[in-house]
């Protein structure tokens, strides 16, 4: 009896000790390969990390599905939205002529972009598919410039980790990792459906993120930062959605 | 190691009141994961539901879209028409971080007992049902045993029936699949690596509404699995799962 007890002793030792080191070499390695998310922290850290790291070995090149225009949903549905202020009431009457995309953080030449000169850069469309995190889903067709241009005029700088967005609205902003923000499909969306950009939708600017959920493409954008660390912004979390109780990845 | 020994399945000559091992310790431990996990998964998943609790078939959806159907629940969300003039709390944050942590611990878990269960035969052993057993005539005889009530034989606390073996069968490699895949071909970061995923489902709605459907079987399966344990005689199927024996002379106590 003394015997087995000793022998099963050692093996859940053996075992305990291998599972312990293979979790410090598996989290040593996604923390040099970026693969904690910055609300990896925390009761539901685990699960999110393991999302997060699942999904950046496997989408970080991939592309979010595209559709024929006759899969449009007609009409699509705008979220509500909390009001929006007076500073942007002011801008909306002015037709958004003094509408700013600012660039800053870590870039070799910051800058600030007007809505004419965002349309004048080169544009792409895409036909996607938007889903909210509380289920429902449209598909709608949007125009814009690639982040990924805008972040070549601007000189990300190489050790560039994350981009952080922020919206006219203060407590709505968010942040993407480098994978998101220079592939070929986010887009800062100046168009919709072949028109402008509706403001129920986000107009003048949303960003739009298609791989991953709603929440992440925000409207009415204002400042893009570009940064190695997300720890200086807001509670450290990544954004605003982890604040909230959200999780800040949302490609699930 | 004694305990995994996996429990062979003839027990005709085993004396009534004799206490052996029933349950081998990885059947029992992933057995009870699964359990925890599967309601955690439960909790949450009606949680996100409730935010809009319409269904649609297709690849999008929403309240101006035509539902499929509509469950007659009020929601979370005040854009949802639900007929209800109040709307519930939002629980969707806590709810989704602890969904998908549940799922990783329930697949990861599924996983293991998979592998290992093929590995040591234990779905040869214990789950794949006996020829003889899947006649017409053998089926309906445990049917009609089912729809009499007939208490579960001495035999029984041993080995299960044809009818649970089918059912354990189509959970672990039908139902418990089908919610997996279902679950992630809704996600955008998934469908962007796989799109077949999604496409082959009909589209990200449909593929909700599919998870939505799996989910209900399981649930059922989950509602008729405790009466059955009940009508069995809990106290010692219970405790076969938690401490590996069984005895036959407990059986229905």
């Amino acid at each position: 009896m003394s015997k087995i007890s000793r022998r099963n002793l050692i093996t859940t030792g053996l075992v305990a000790t291998a599972g312990a080191s293979g979790l410090a070499v598996a989290a040593s390695l996604a923390r040099r390969y970026g693969l904690i998310p910055p609300d990896g922290g925390g009761l539901f850290g685990p699960g999110e990390t393991l999302t997060y790291a699942a999904q950046r070995l496997l989408t970080r090149h991939s592309l979010a599905r595209e559709f024929n225009r006759n899969q449009i949903s007609k009409p699509p549905f705008a979220n509500e939205v909390a009001p929006l202020g007076a500073a942007f009431r002011r801008q909306q009457e002015g037709g958004f002529a003094d509408w700013r995309l600012a660039v800053d953080g870590m870039v070799a030449r910051p800058a600030s972009f007007s809505l004419d000169q965002l349309k004048g850069f080169p544009r792409h469309s895409q036909i996607t598919h938007l889903a909210c995190e509380e289920g429902w889903s449209y598909i709608a067709e949007w125009m814009g410039v690639r982040l990924s241009h805008i972040l070549d005029i601007a000189g990300a700088l190489p050790h560039a980790r994350y981009v952080v967005y922020r919206s006219i609205q203060s407590d709505w902003w968010e942040s993407i990792d480098m994978a998101d923000a220079v592939h070929p499909q986010t887009l800062v969306a100046h168009g919709m459906n072949g028109g402008g950009l509706p403001v129920a939708f986000g107009g003048p600017l949303r960003l739009r993120v298609p791989r991953q959920l709603g929440y992440k493409s925000v409207k009415y954008i204002t400042r893009l930062t570009v940064t190695d660390s997300l720890k200086q912004f807001g509670k450290g979390l990544g954004s605003a959605s982890p604040e909230g109780g959200y999780a800040w990845y949302a490609g699930i | 190691m004694a305990d995994s020994v996996w429990a062979p399945t003839s027990a005709a000559a085993v004396p009534a009141a004799t206490v052996r091992s029933r349950h081998s310790a990885l059947v029992r431990a992933t057995h009870w994961i699964t359990t925890l996990f599967f309601l955690t998964l439960l909790i949450t998943g009606v949680e996100i539901l409730i935010s809009h609790p319409r269904f649609y078939w297709g690849e999008a959806g929403n309240v101006l879209t035509p539902p499929l159907f509509q469950l007659p629940i009020p929601a979370s969300r005040a854009t949802v028409p639900t007929g209800y003039d109040y709307v519930l709390p939002d629980q969707n944050g806590w709810s989704r971080y602890l969904h998908f942590q549940s799922a990783w611990v329930a697949v990861l878990t599924g996983l293991l007992y998979v592998g290992v269960g093929f590995f040591t035969g234990h779905f040869r052993q214990n789950l794949l049902p006996a020829r003889a057993d899947l006649s017409g005539g053998g089926l309906s005889r445990v049917i009609a045993q089912h729809l009499r009530f007939r208490p579960a034989g001495a035999e029984e606390a041993w080995s299960y029936n044809v009818l649970q073996r089918l059912t354990y069968l189509l959970v672990i490699f039908v139902l418990f699949p089908l919610v997996i895949w279902t679950g992630l071909a809704m996600s955008p970061g998934i469908a962007s690596a796989i799109p077949a995923a999604v496409t082959v489902l009909g589209g990200q709605q449909s593929a909700r509404t599919i998870h939505f459907f799996v989910s209900v079987a399981l649930v059922v399966f989950f509602l008729v699995h405790v009466v059955m344990v009940c009508l069995a005689g809990f106290r010692n199927r219970v405790r076969a799962m938690i401490t590996g024996r069984a005895a036959a002379h407990m059986e229905r106590a």
